[in-house]
């Protein structure tokens, strides 16, 4: 038992303890938290830094507003409902059209019909503050829905993949791509059965997958080998994850982004308590890139320099074996 | 920086934890296990004589101190007696005074003790007796032998035991017999003992006290030698020369005086009794404590009322529970639902015990999620549907309850002491996590629940820790700081271990 913890503490895996201790209550303020948690909050302010972010079509702040649904989604045929103070992907609602015969029956992701008085049942769950961190009345976000580039549609089950990325004092420090499986019910999200996959940050390539802590080379459900794709955009990605500290103040910080088939990379929501199997998707524990940022750390740089420090330090330790 | 804090203040608590604790169990005994009983004896002398015309003053030696011994409590019974209490030459005096008195008169005075190691006596050396004026040819007699047993000895020990033998030698010489020719007791024994002794210029004196053992009458008292060895008191067997003081040798009083002095009355007649009973120690540290005034017993638990003690000796046991889930969580990383509400459930199973308290846990969680996934189809918001759960739960147990009354189980009664608000959150909770993440994550958060619950009954259920917290609550103080230790614990979780196992690198 101890034999393992050393191993694990020479291979420089970072624990939930440790990053609770070390980087969450060091270097993300409480005061902060908001700026992340509310995600209508994050929209306005990575929209004042200037960074790409979906379109945001209404928010539902009260019971009362839950009937102007109909209203706000009147123009549009998909969209993505979600709790403002969500956390781990609950209560995220994704439309893909319309009913052909009912105008009032919209599609889920899962192709699942779902009727609007249902929609309004669930935004009044929202608002109620279900799926909240704190159980506080919340506030539902409407909001265009993400048309995935199809550089994943090989290794995604419905939904759509996203790329999460650890910035650490500005720094990205290690990312992953998060590829919906049936098992995740089109969701991103490791804990429901995403699959996820270590990205080599010097070229934007995927490295292997790693699905419920162990490693897979092949998508469970699409069977397509997750290695080895590249990322379009790689340059971009990383700077607006870089600048998601400006856009937040946070030390330790996970952004996720998506790539819209039309609109390129988006930036979809910003964690302040980032998970940790970001560390079995690449195969490496994180410790060393973060002892490397506290020694290059500048504070004089831009995100576009960040990014380009950290494709420069971070290449994966895999590489090699891959070409 | 923080982790010195953190270190610095845990290190104060359990010290301050710590010292009150030894405190309280070394100097006001207070028990470390339940139920520990001390035995206390109580002896009884009761003094009785004819009274004479005029005034009266009767004087008693009354037992000063033994080492082993502590005195519970003392007093007397004796109408219209004035009373007071002196120190003399061989230890306290009760002094018992009256003007006039008719007939016979028995005075009491009782005295209850407790015995404890760390009593110990604290007596001041003696100054080196002077030596006896001794007639001739008892002069002679005393020098010989003195130089005899010198010569045969090499401390004040052995020149004592060397001494007591040859004064009980069978077949004694000539000196020893001069000696003894007027030796008729043994206090008169003792008394030539000490002469001599006194004649070596050692510090030696007779005491006298009796054994205890259960319930005496007439108790008997008995002469024994204590001599100064320059550093401490020692016990002499008089009769075989054993240095020991049997076990429960209580000393009444010491020097050669007389037990008793009766001015004005006639007739005297003292008479022991001697009752062993046995009594709480808890009773006795709290009386200990009153007496010497130490407010430590003030804070302690013993003093509130019977009702309120009951009530946290459930309560302080809380802390303990909160441990096992810091320890659950943050060290071996389970996931349970609700912050403290596996704690809760094992303060319920405290009552219904554990195998029907998981049962009744069960049946009742399974019941709620069932309504509760009907009621998911009204469609209702979000606080009138806690409502109506909070309210199906408090149902389901009066439904318990009867059921499992008719069919003859008592034990379904104790259904009524799960907390409902609780039960009825994780409900809640449990379904929303069923619906977004699946039966298996829900089952995984609830089986965990109920095991961190399950692990938190036992440690809460132990009684010894149980009457330890209660007689010691700064030990809590201890727990303190093992949970701050815990909170900035940055190690793997135990479970970490196996998550992570893919990244050792080979």
């Amino acid at each position: 038992m101890f034999a393992t913890a050393r191993k694990l503490r020479e291979a420089g895996v970072l624990g939930l303890n440790e990053r609770n201790a070390e980087f969450i209550m060091r270097l993300n303020p409480r005061r902060l938290y908001p700026r992340v948690d509310d995600k209508a909050l994050t929209k306005q302010l990575a929209l004042e830094a200037g960074m790409a972010v979906p379109d945001l079509y209404g928010i539902i702040d009260n019971q009362g507003d839950v009937r102007r649904f109909g209203e706000i989604v009147a123009d549009h045929d998909s969209f993505v409902v979600k709790p403002a103070q969500g956390s781990g992907g609950d209560g995220i609602l994704v439309i893909t059209g319309r009913s052909k015969r009912k105008r009032d029956t919209f599609r889920r992701s899962s192709g699942l019909l779902i009727t609007e008085a249902e929609i309004a049942h669930h935004l009044s769950n929202i608002v109620s503050g279900q799926y909240s961190l704190s159980g506080n009345p919340d506030k539902a976000l409407i909001e265009y829905c993400v048309h995935f580039d199809p550089v994943f549609a090989e290794v995604s089950y419905q939904g759509v993949p996203d790329i999460r990325v650890i910035v650490y004092r500005g720094y990205p420090a290690m990312a992953m791509v998060r590829l919906p499986t049936r098992a995740s019910d089109g969701k991103a999200n490791l804990h429901q059965g995403a699959v996820g996959a270590g990205v080599d940050i010097a070229l934007g390539v995927t490295l292997n997958g790693v699905l419920q802590n162990e490693i897979v080379d092949d998508h469970p459900d699409t069977g397509a080998l997750i290695a080895g794709l590249e990322i379009p955009q790689w340059d971009f990605i990383l700077e607006s994850a870089a600048r998601g500290y400006e856009v937040s103040g946070l030390g330790y910080l996970g952004v996720d982004m998506v790539i819209d088939r039309d609109r390129g990379p988006l930036m979809l929501e910003m964690n302040a308590r980032p998970g940790l199997n970001i560390q079995i998707a690449n195969g490496i524990g994180i410790s060393a890139r973060i002892r490397r940022i506290d020694e290059i750390y500048d504070a004089e740089e831009t995100p576009a320099e960040r990014a380009a420090t950290a494709r420069r330090e971070f290449s994966a330790h895999r590489q090699l074996q891959m070409l | 920086m923080t982790q010195r804090y953190v270190l610095v203040l845990a290190l104060l608590l359990t010290l301050v934890g710590l010292s009150m604790f030894v405190y309280k169990w070394q100097v006001l005994s207070f028990p470390l296990t339940e139920n520990q009983e001390t035995s206390v004896w109580t002896i009884e002398s009761s003094i009785s004589f004819d009274s004479g015309p005029g005034s009266i003053k009767v004087n008693l030696h009354i037992p000063t101190l033994t080492p082993g011994f502590r005195t519970l409590n003392e007093n007397s019974v004796s109408r219209g007696y004035g009373f007071s209490l002196n120190y003399g030459s061989g230890g306290r005096e009760a002094q018992w005074a009256i003007r006039r008195a008719d007939g016979r008169q028995t005075i009491y005075y009782r005295i209850s003790v407790f015995e404890d190691e760390s009593s110990e006596q604290a007596d001041t050396t003696p100054p080196f007796p002077p030596p006896p004026a001794i007639n001739e040819p008892f002069r002679t007699a005393v020098d010989v032998i003195v130089a005899e047993v010198r010569e045969h000895s090499a401390d004040t020990t052995s020149f004592t035991t060397e001494l007591l033998r040859r004064l009980n030698d069978p077949s004694p010489d000539p000196n020893v017999e001069l000696l003894m020719s007027d030796v008729e007791s043994d206090v008169d024994f003792v008394d030539v003992a000490t002469m001599m002794l006194a004649s070596a210029r050692i510090p030696a004196r007779m005491v006298r006290g009796f054994e205890l053992s259960g319930r005496q009458r007439n108790a008997d008292l008995e002469p024994w030698l204590e001599i100064h060895d320059g550093d401490r008191w020692r016990f002499f067997n008089p009769t075989t020369g054993e240095e020991n003081l049997p076990d429960r040798f209580f000393i009444w009083w010491r020097g050669n005086e007389q037990l008793i002095n009766v001015e004005g009355g006639s007739n005297v007649e003292v008479d022991f009794a001697v009752q062993e009973a046995h009594l709480d120690a808890v009773a006795i540290a709290k009386s200990q404590a009153a007496k010497s005034g130490a407010t430590m017993f003030d804070f302690s638990l013993y003093s509130l009322p019977i009702q309120t003690q009951a009530v946290y000796a459930v309560l302080l046991m809380i802390p303990i529970g909160a441990l096992v889930m810091v320890v659950m969580r943050n060290i071996v990383g389970i996931d349970a639902f609700g912050t403290f509400m596996p704690v809760l459930i094992a303060l319920a199973f405290r009552e219904t015990k554990l195998v029907w308290g998981i049962v009744l846990f069960t049946v009742l969680i399974a019941l709620g999620l069932s309504i509760r996934f009907l009621l998911e189809r009204l469609r209702l918001l979000l606080v009138p549907r806690l409502s109506a759960v909070l309210i199906v739960v408090v149902l389901l147990m009066l439904l318990i309850s009867f059921v499992s009354h008719k069919m003859g189980m008592e034990t379904g009664l104790s259904v009524a002491l799960f907390p409902m608000v609780i039960i009825a959150m994780t409900i809640e909770r449990m379904s929303v996590v069923w619906e977004e993440r699946g039966p298996v994550d829900a089952m995984r958060g609830g089986g965990g629940s109920l095991v961190v619950a399950t692990i938190a009954y036992i440690f809460m259920g132990l009684g010894w820790l149980e009457h330890l917290i209660f007689t010691f609550p700064e030990l809590l103080l201890i727990v303190l700081a093992l949970v701050l230790l815990a909170g900035r614990y940055t190690g793997y979780r135990l479970l970490e271990l196996g998550r992570f196992k893919a990244l050792i690198n080979n």
